[in-house]
């Protein structure tokens, strides 16, 4: 098993924002640069790669560009915002395994490229899965989740309250890191009610960033541990998650569409684990959309089947005193949107103990990816 | 494509059954050929059986509404002209586990925003009725 066989070493990553004049290649070539250069190790011994199969940039520009050494393992993920932890899952299991030693992970992502955005572009038959739900106007992400946020609601009493306690967490923490979107923008919950709509029953508010920007980790093996720049943050277990008859985003049509794939990932992550959810001090999980969390909460373990919402009441989420604080940077609703990996990054700086928004004390964080999707989650130690 | 909006491939290795039951008024469902289980969207194997051999039978279009949304835009501008409009999800009565996404209308001919969103109920009883966009027949549902 994984467990604490690997570090992460290095965390880097750009500037955020929106029309970055760098191309994506650049801000990629950046943040694994700045990752290696915190870890202090050098370009050419890197000999690992994974990344998202929505990435842009192939391994060989970025090798070239960064002058990496010779590459013995290179991987990618599927599945866009649930790939990210899996993607650090497979760069650790390559480490563990001896198929590389010093393996760079990154995403960069320029949102006004056409490929980020696939609902946007210009209508043509439909002969995949998209055929069942695009023709009647269920274009966008957003869309697909807010049938589901709908149903859930009416199944568990969830409402637009807990919704926007999920917002007005994340948007706090954001005003608390000179780094994120909203970093000066507080929000208020009046400012949360008088959004307009986008897919009822989703707000503006309710829907993540749109951000161009790059992070990048580096990761080695435990032993070279006490050789690394920084305290080590330990890769304690990972995992993967696609549930049997799991569509993707329109996970309607199997007997119970809400027990999604996070709860699939959950029941691998934790099998290892040497803690259990009660012991997470902190936590960075997926938020394209603010539903997301009550739904991934429940499915890894945090309160029971439909207690999500009710999770988030109390100022739960939020830091210092929450008992779960979540998306201490921000998050995807506040921080930036670069498919969640900034969320891995966040992970990484609560165990070092460098958070704008430190939790006292942290020594174990879960990281998740999408929920609705093929997903991926971590449990990170110091 | 004229009215400018998603529609399917009529010739899908998948959907074809599918596009050309509803071109005929007809709501069809894919059913395993050897085990019998129906299966949504249609696919080429049974995850029941494992069976190629599909065949596909006629449902009765009686349905109850499962999830809705109300769209806003920023949708494609075929879509956006539209706004607000709803999209619902139905769970078919002969097997709620079967569902399929569509638009409540108000009438069978009428558009996808002329129902009061604030009026529709998950539960509630619905018919599939057919509407023609360009080449396409879509199925659609009203009131039951």
């Amino acid at each position: 098993m994984l467990k604490d066989q690997v570090a992460i070493a290095g965390i880097g990553q750009t500037a955020f924002g929106k029309g970055l004049p760098d191309t994506e290649l650049s801000l990629a070539c950046q943040a694994i640069s700045l990752a290696l250069d915190d870890a202090g190790i050098a370009p050419g011994t890197v000999d690992g790669l994974a990344s998202f199969t929505m990435e842009p940039n192939r391994e060989v520009d970025v090798a070239r560009n960064v002058g990496l050494g010779d590459i013995t393992f290179f991987s990618q993920v599927g599945y866009g915002g649930g790939a990210g932890c899996g993607v650090v899952v497979q760069a650790a299991m390559a480490i563990a395994t001896g198929q590389c030693q010093v393996a760079v992970a990154w995403r960069a992502r320029k949102r006004a490229s056409k490929a980020s955005r696939p609902w946007a572009q210009v209508p043509q038959r439909l002969a995949d899965h998209w055929q069942w739900s695009r023709p009647f106007g269920l274009l966008r992400p957003v869309d697909e989740v807010a049938m589901l946020t709908r149903r859930y609601m009416h199944e568990f009493g969830a409402t637009r309250d807990h919704l926007a306690n999920v917002a007005l967490a994340f948007r706090k923490h954001a005003n608390r890191n000179p780094n994120a979107t909203m970093h000066d923008k507080a929000m208020t919950r009046d400012d949360y009610m008088a959004a307009r709509w986008i897919s009822e029953p989703l707000c503006l508010f309710d829907n993540c960033l749109e951000t161009d920007g790059a992070l990048a980790i580096v990761l080695v093996a435990a032993e070279r541990a006490p050789d690394l720049a920084h305290k080590p943050v330990y890769v304690h277990a990972g995992a993967q998650g696609l549930p049997r008859q799991h569509q993707t985003m329109i996970n309607y049509f199997n007997d119970d569409p809400l027990l999604g794939p996070s709860w699939t990932a959950a029941s691998r992550l934790w099998r290892d684990a040497d803690f259990a959810p009660a012991d997470v001090k902190v936590a960075q999980i997926y938020d394209a959309f603010s539903p997301l969390i009550p739904l991934s909460l429940e499915g890894y373990g945090f309160c029971e089947r439909g207690e999500g919402a009710a999770f988030t009441e109390g100022g739960a989420l939020e830091w210092p005193n929450g008992r779960l604080p979540t998306n201490t940077a921000g998050g995807g609703l506040s921080e930036a949107y670069v498919h969640g990996f900034n969320l891995v990054l966040e992970g990484v700086r609560q165990m070092r103990g460098t958070s704008t928004s430190q939790v006292d004390g942290a020594d174990t964080c879960i990281v998740t990816s999408g929920e609705g999707v093929p997903t991926s989650a971590l449990l990170l130690r110091s | 494509m004229e009215s400018g909006m998603l529609l399917p491939d009529l010739d899908g290795e998948d959907g074809a059954g599918f596009w050309a039951g509803t071109a005929r008024g007809e709501l069809l469902v894919q059913a395993c050929g050897h085990c019998g289980a129906w299966r949504f969207p249609p696919r080429p194997m049974c995850p029941e059986c494992r069976s190629l051999e599909i065949r596909w039978e006629r449902a009765s279009g009686q349905a109850t509404v499962w999830s809705y949304v109300v769209a806003h835009p920023p949708l494609l501008p075929a879509y956006a002209e539209l706004a607000p409009y709803n999209v619902i999800v139905v769970a078919l009565d002969e097997d709620p586990r079967i569902r399929m996404v569509g638009n409540l209308l108000a009438d069978p001919d009428g558009p996808i925003n002329e129902i009061d969103p604030t009026s529709i109920r998950i539960g509630e009883a619905v018919r599939v009725v057919f509407q023609a966009v360009d080449d396409v027949t879509l199925p659609r549902w009203v009131r039951a």
